[in-house]
């Protein structure tokens, strides 16, 4: 009997465990446990699309005593999406990292990824805090690892905005314990009510969710960690771990807290996230350098999905609700990928250059054609042109606010728009300057590759085939 | 609940949450790096203080163990993300 | 002079904050919740292989989050060794503190043994034993001793990886054979966990002592005395 839920968990963790022991062969152990860390997860995704909803009680104890792993609809597409990605950041990192660093690097890599799926299909509330700090030592300990001052600082400070996330959290959880009496997702579900306490918990869990998932005005300390971390690891922390948090305050909000729920609640998530698309979005057009523009994306990119909770909120069930909730997830899984391709090609582009300052891009940029497509694809996406899933979510959201009379989100979602097309035409208007024309497409295989795929996959696999995600949230996660 | 265990559990849970504010305050006011340290080890022994009290039912019945455990899960995390810390700060100052 | 932020609104914040903790946590301990998780908890301790309830709970019902807490810890030592190598230690102590630590270290290393197996069925159990172990390497480390003690880097990585290995290892060869993830057979469990047990305290002790040392051992690490 092989269960495919602990495998996602416990393969990166042996991995882990390898690497350290032999770090002379990093990089071999660390591609063949990614590979198989990415089919463990594919696996639990496929194994949900065709059998539904799947459990795994731990120690075969079961709650309320025992922790489970669960995957339903929402985190087998969250998980989905991270393990693709995950996948082609370990394919980049294995040309990236070089002896030394690479050493440091896949231990710490594979931690993190088991930190991701851990998260995805935790159950419970305290084991969510254990995943939830091993995901952040682990992601502050990579965004250092260029060593230089400016990294080791904002990932500092990364760290301990971290840490005072975590806190708040898990304060939370002791509350939820004293009054209710369980730490299983669903059973304290069940006995919430609404009153102070569950008003309290949700502030502090939520609250340290959303410093963690670094929405506007507790963002300032993601452009810089994100933008002095090396590629790979940029790709990873922005595409993928602000997105862990984001998962876990979406499914607290859909799971946990739907019974005391109320609108002022949702609307000033909803109004935080409207400031982080509008200074997001602007900091990332004024931004000089290419990674720190992308950092400053993901800041406003995040804003658009709080967006979301005032209009789920003000939505009834149904139909309707459901297609907004599918829509949100298609944006973040969207976000994923392209963010990820953004940061790779960039990373591609800098170790060309020498330097990611914008102004001076244009021969460098034009060089690499592979490099400069997957940044045009995943700026697609990050716009939210046809034929992307951005496009798609962004339009359910934009009819559901309209059909709401909600008229002020449709508002900012437009200005972000327009924002990002800005900044997104910026860096690549200095891409076609009168350079001679370059004679090849791809220049490294290895690092270029990775990021083109998930610019298509951004661009047209979640635009033209999103149907395939409504059927994977069937399972469990409308209702 | 008898009174007695009520009053212990009110009288160490708030100790836990006056703890929890001095580590938040201290935190957010001081700049230097070992010092918001010490601040979230405080907060994070607020919080175990009060996972701990609400363990506790009454001098001669045994106390709810899962808290227990809890806490010490939450001891091993907070050394770890200490120690990480510690040596970033290390490293700025070299 | 008069800070506004510092002196007030945080103040004032924070008294706001604290006024709805204590109501909240008020209501939450005299709400209904009454047994919480303890009666369930307590009567299956005789299942679960050993007799303390807290190790039941860390080893068996909640053994998963203990595996992922060792790999917190590594994942802290890893991030240290990143940073850096290990400074150049302390001065080597003089005679009355060396003779001293040539005493204490033993008794650590023989109560942290007796603090592994006495958390079966009483207070103690791995995490307690690992700290007395690391504190063994510390107490080495403030004498003098260069690597506070550990072996080479090689043999260093294999004991830090040791716990999460043994551990999650031991999960799937329980699921393999059928029993499910670290599900323990009823004859077996007392002795599965006291194997993770030991592994773990391993793991834990050398991760403390590697961790205050601050870095990563010295690429040709002299023999562990500094004399």
């Amino acid at each position: 009997m092989i269960d495919a839920l602990p495998l996602a968990v416990t393969l990166p963790l042996l991995g882990a465990c390898a690497v350290t022991v032999s770090p002379a062969h990093a990089r071999g152990l660390g591609l063949l446990a990614a590979v198989l860390t990415a089919a463990s997860g594919v696996g639990v995704t496929a194994a949900v699309w065709s059998d539904g909803v799947l459990r795994v009680d731990l120690g075969g104890w079961g709650a309320p005593l025992g922790i489970a792993l669960e995957a339903d609809g929402l985190s087998a597409a969250f998980l989905v999406m991270a393990n693709v990605v995950a996948l082609a950041v370990s394919v980049y990192a294995g040309g990236y990292f070089k002896s030394e660093s690479a050493r440091h690097f896949w231990p710490l890599w594979l931690l993190l990824w088991s930190a991701l799926n851990g998260l995805f299909l935790a159950t419970d509330l305290f084991n969510l805090y254990v995943t939830l700090e091993l995901l952040g030592l682990s992601a502050a300990a990579l965004g250092a690892l260029t060593g230089t001052r400016e990294a080791v600082a904002a990932n500092l400070r990364y760290l301990l905005v971290g840490l005072l996330g975590s806190m708040s959290y898990l304060l939370g959880v002791a509350l939820v314990y004293a009054a209710y009496g369980v730490l299983d997702i669903g059973l304290v579900a069940e006995a919430i009510e609404p009153g102070p306490i569950a008003w309290t918990a949700m502030t502090l869990m939520i609250g340290g969710l959303i410093l963690k998932a670094a929405l506007f005005p507790m963002h300032f300390w993601l452009p810089p960690a994100h933008a002095n971390a090396p590629a790979p690891v940029s790709a990873a922390l922005s595409a993928l771990v602000v997105k862990a948090a984001f998962y876990l305050a979406l499914r607290l909000w859909l799971d946990v807290f739907a019974p005391v729920l109320n609108e002022a609640a949702a609307n000033l998530l909803g109004i935080l996230g409207a400031a982080a698309v509008v200074w997001g979005s602007w900091r990332a057009l004024r931004a000089d350098r290419l990674k720190l523009l992308a950092a400053y994306s993901t800041v406003a990119q995040m804003g658009y999905l709080f967006i979301a909770f005032p209009l789920l909120a003000a939505t009834p069930p149904g139909l309707a609700r459901d297609n907004l909730l599918a829509a949100v997830v298609l944006l973040a899984l969207t976000h994923g990928f392209a963010k990820a391709s953004f940061f790779l090609a960039a990373g591609m582009v800098q170790k060309t250059a020498g330097h990611d300052r914008i102004d001076e891009l244009g021969g460098a940029a034009q060089a690499l054609p592979a490099a400069t497509f997957a940044i045009g694809l995943a700026g697609v996406a990050l716009i939210g042109l046809p034929p992307s899933g951005t496009f798609l979510a962004k339009w359910m959201m934009l009819e559901q606010a309209m059909i709401l009379g909600l008229w002020w989100w449709l508002f900012v979602m437009m200005v972000g728009t327009l924002l990002a097309a800005a900044y997104v035409f910026r860096v690549l208007s200095r891409a076609f300057n009168r350079e001679p024309t370059p004679y090849r497409f791809v220049n490294d295989a290895r690092t270029e590759l990775p990021a083109l795929l998930l610019g298509l996959i951004a661009t047209f696999g979640l635009g033209i085939a999103a149907q395939p995600l409504w059927a994977l949230l069937e399972q469990g996660a409308f209702g | 609940m008898t009174g007695q265990v009520l009053y212990a559990q009110l009288l160490y849970g708030g100790s836990g949450i006056v703890l929890v504010l001095l580590g938040l305050w201290s935190f957010l006011v001081h700049a230097p790096l070992l010092r918001k340290l010490i601040a979230i080890n405080v907060m994070g022994a607020g919080v175990f203080h009060i996972l701990v009290a609400i363990a506790y039912r009454g001098i001669d019945t045994a106390p709810d163990p899962v808290p227990h455990a809890l806490v010490l899960t939450g001891i091993v995390v907070a050394v770890s993300a200490t120690a990480l810390a510690l040596a970033f700060g290390k490293r700025l100052d070299q | 002079m008069i800070r506004p932020l510092e002196h007030i609104l945080i103040p004032v914040g924070l008294i706001a904050v604290g006024g709805l903790l204590g109501w909240s946590f008020f209501l939450a301990v005299t709400g209904e919740a009454g047994e919480r998780l303890a009666a369930v908890a307590l009567a299956h301790v005789p299942d679960s292989g050993v007799s303390n309830p807290v190790t039941s709970v860390l080893l068996n019902f909640r053994a998963y989050d203990t595996l992922l807490e060792l790999a917190v810890l590594l994942a802290a030592l890893l991030g240290i060794w990143s940073l850096g190598t290990a400074g150049s230690g302390f001065q080597p102590a003089a005679s009355v503190l060396d003779g001293m630590v040539a005493g204490f270290v033993p008794l650590l290393i023989l109560s942290a043994g007796y603090m592994l197996w006495v958390g079966a069925y009483a207070p103690g159990g791995a995490f307690q034993a690992g700290a007395l172990l690391g504190a063994a390497g510390v107490m080495l480390a403030l004498a003098g001793h260069r690597n506070a003690g550990l072996p080479s880097e090689g043999r260093l990585r294999l004991l830090v990886a040791l716990g999460v290995f043994v551990f999650a290892m031991t999960g799937l060869l329980l699921m393999v054979v059928g029993d499910g993830f670290l599900t323990y057979p009823r004859g077996l469990a007392k002795w599965l966990i006291l194997i993770i047990e030991t592994a773990a305290t391993l793991s834990i002790g050398a991760t403390l002592a590697a961790a205050y040392l601050g870095g990563r051992p010295a690429a040709h690490p002299k023999s562990g005395e500094a004399t």
